[in-house]
């Protein structure tokens, strides 16, 4: 069995074990969330060793170089020393310049950096507040248009960091945040390709980001995007979106209601966004696809746009880490 | 010296066009797709990406232990003759959709077929 050795000691690594599990395993306390190598929360450096490569996908090819690698899918051959990188190396500082309520469970956060923070629409970053608890948010902002960062909070029931940013945190209030990550982006060069964006609830936030992303790079190809809620009252922007439709002749917006009133709503479609936009495109080879939102609508969309004829590498995901509701009791 | 089968079938290209044709496939047969359900769909292409290149005759670095150890969970789940039937018709349809040569499809056939003894963990 491969070794660890961190902070100056050596730890054996049990049978199919990672570095994370092997590290908490011996008391060491490092930071994490996601556990499957998505939110970048527990990256770790490599002084020697060699890692595999599944410990570095979806890391910057920079941060590769520089030995970059996540713990929590990391289950090396070979013995590694590593260490827990600086902090100011991977967290900057940011100030709370806004926070709106958009519906009854989602607010708007904007935050503004010291430096600007070089990013693309859709990705996500990490915030962290003062006692070190870290949760994941996608960027609805664009470079070009918005000075601040603008992300979009879910408040979720027993979510701690989601109830504190609603109720809690105020304008001028500072918060670590570490980022950009991921891939979920609009991507240019293609300005014909058609796109087809769905999402649900507060996964608008990086749909919004990319479709003013591909607006304001010229896309010429059609784009559909399709918000879906529950009811009409979880639905927001869609006057800024139907503003874009006007303005954009290639763009089309789609509110869907999935719940009872869902035919009764003016310009709303009853049904899922994943169904109903999939029931209007039926064949979506040479298209992109962008799927934010809760985990189950992002896995069957999926399955669904490649079974439509879309490739894999051109469906683009950005699910919700529900960590607060999976922890939530059930009593 | 005479081309190899990964040469004449177009290499890598051809993998990479044969891929999502084959997995699509699979995933729509209702007599088989239960297998796939439970897996993560990038990782899924990724490995049905390496087993096509095995099977066109490519470098890989399959081994008969791997397949056996890859499918055990799914034997114990009723993976039988029938399902690796269904499986190889896909491939075979897909080549035909490419229009990959005859004795090309024949070839890649014969080391799919080899196979089933390790995929069926006998």
């Amino acid at each position: 069995m491969a070794a660890i050795s961190f902070a100056g000691e050596r730890h054996a690594l049990a049978a199919g074990e990672t570095v994370l599990e092997c590290l908490e395993r011996t008391d060491h306390e490092i930071p994490f969330s996601c556990r499957n190598g998505t939110c970048l929360t527990c990256m770790m450096r490599l002084r020697t060793g060699t890692l595999p490569e599944a410990s570095q996908a979806g890391l910057r090819e920079g941060q590769k170089q520089q030995g970059y690698f996540l713990p929590c899918v990391c289950r090396p051959n070979v013995d590694l020393e590593i260490e827990a990188p600086a902090d100011a190396e991977l967290f900057g500082r940011a100030m709370v310049s806004e926070v709106t309520q958009l519906t009854l469970s989602v607010c708007r956060l904007r935050l503004r950096t010291a430096t600007p923070l070089f990013y693309h629409a859709g990705q996500f970053i990490n915030l962290r507040r003062g006692d070190g608890l870290v949760r994941s948010y996608s960027l609805a902002s664009v470079p070009r248009f918005d000075d601040a960062l603008e992300l979009h909070v879910k408040r979720l029931a027993g979510g701690r960091m989601s109830n504190w940013i609603c109720h809690e945190l105020a304008v001028g209030e500072p918060l670590d945040i570490q980022g950009p990550n991921g891939d979920c982006y609009y991507i240019g060069g293609e300005p014909d390709r058609p796109l087809l964006l769905i999402g649900n609830g507060s996964g608008l936030a990086p749909l919004y980001g990319i479709l003013r992303d591909a607006l304001a790079d010229g896309h010429k190809g059609p784009i559909h995007l399709y918000h879906g809620s529950r009811t009409a009252m979880g639905l927001y922007y869609g006057d800024e979106l139907q503003a874009l439709a006007k303005a954009n002749k290639n763009f089309q917006y789609v509110a869907c209601l999935s719940g009872d009133e869902g035919g009764a709503v003016p310009g709303a479609r009853a049904g899922r966004a994943e169904t109903v936009a999939l029931a209007e495109h039926r064949d979506l080879s040479g298209w992109r696809v962008y799927l934010c939102g809760y985990p189950p609508m992002v896995q069957t969309a999926k399955k669904l746009a490649f079974l439509a004829g879309a490739a894999l590498q051109d469906i683009l995901t950005d699910a919700f880490e529900l960590r607060d509701l999976r922890r939530l009791r059930r009593d | 010296m005479s081309e190899s089968l990964f040469q004449r079938i177009g290499g890598t290209v051809a993998v990479d066009a044969a891929v999502d044709l084959f997995y699509r496939k699979v995933l729509m047969d209702p007599h088989v797709m239960h297998f796939f359900d439970s897996t993560d769909m990038d990782d899924q292409r990724a490995k049905q990406k390496s087993f096509l290149t095995m099977a066109f005759g490519g470098p890989h670095e399959y081994t008969g232990q791997d397949l056996r150890a890859a499918h055990a969970p799914l034997v114990a789940d009723g993976l039988n003759d029938s399902h690796f039937d269904r499986v190889a018709g896909h491939l075979q349809a897909t080549l035909e959709e490419l229009e990959v040569d005859e004795n090309c499809i024949a070839e890649v056939m014969a080391i799919a077929g080899g196979t089933r003894d390790d995929v069926l963990n006998r």
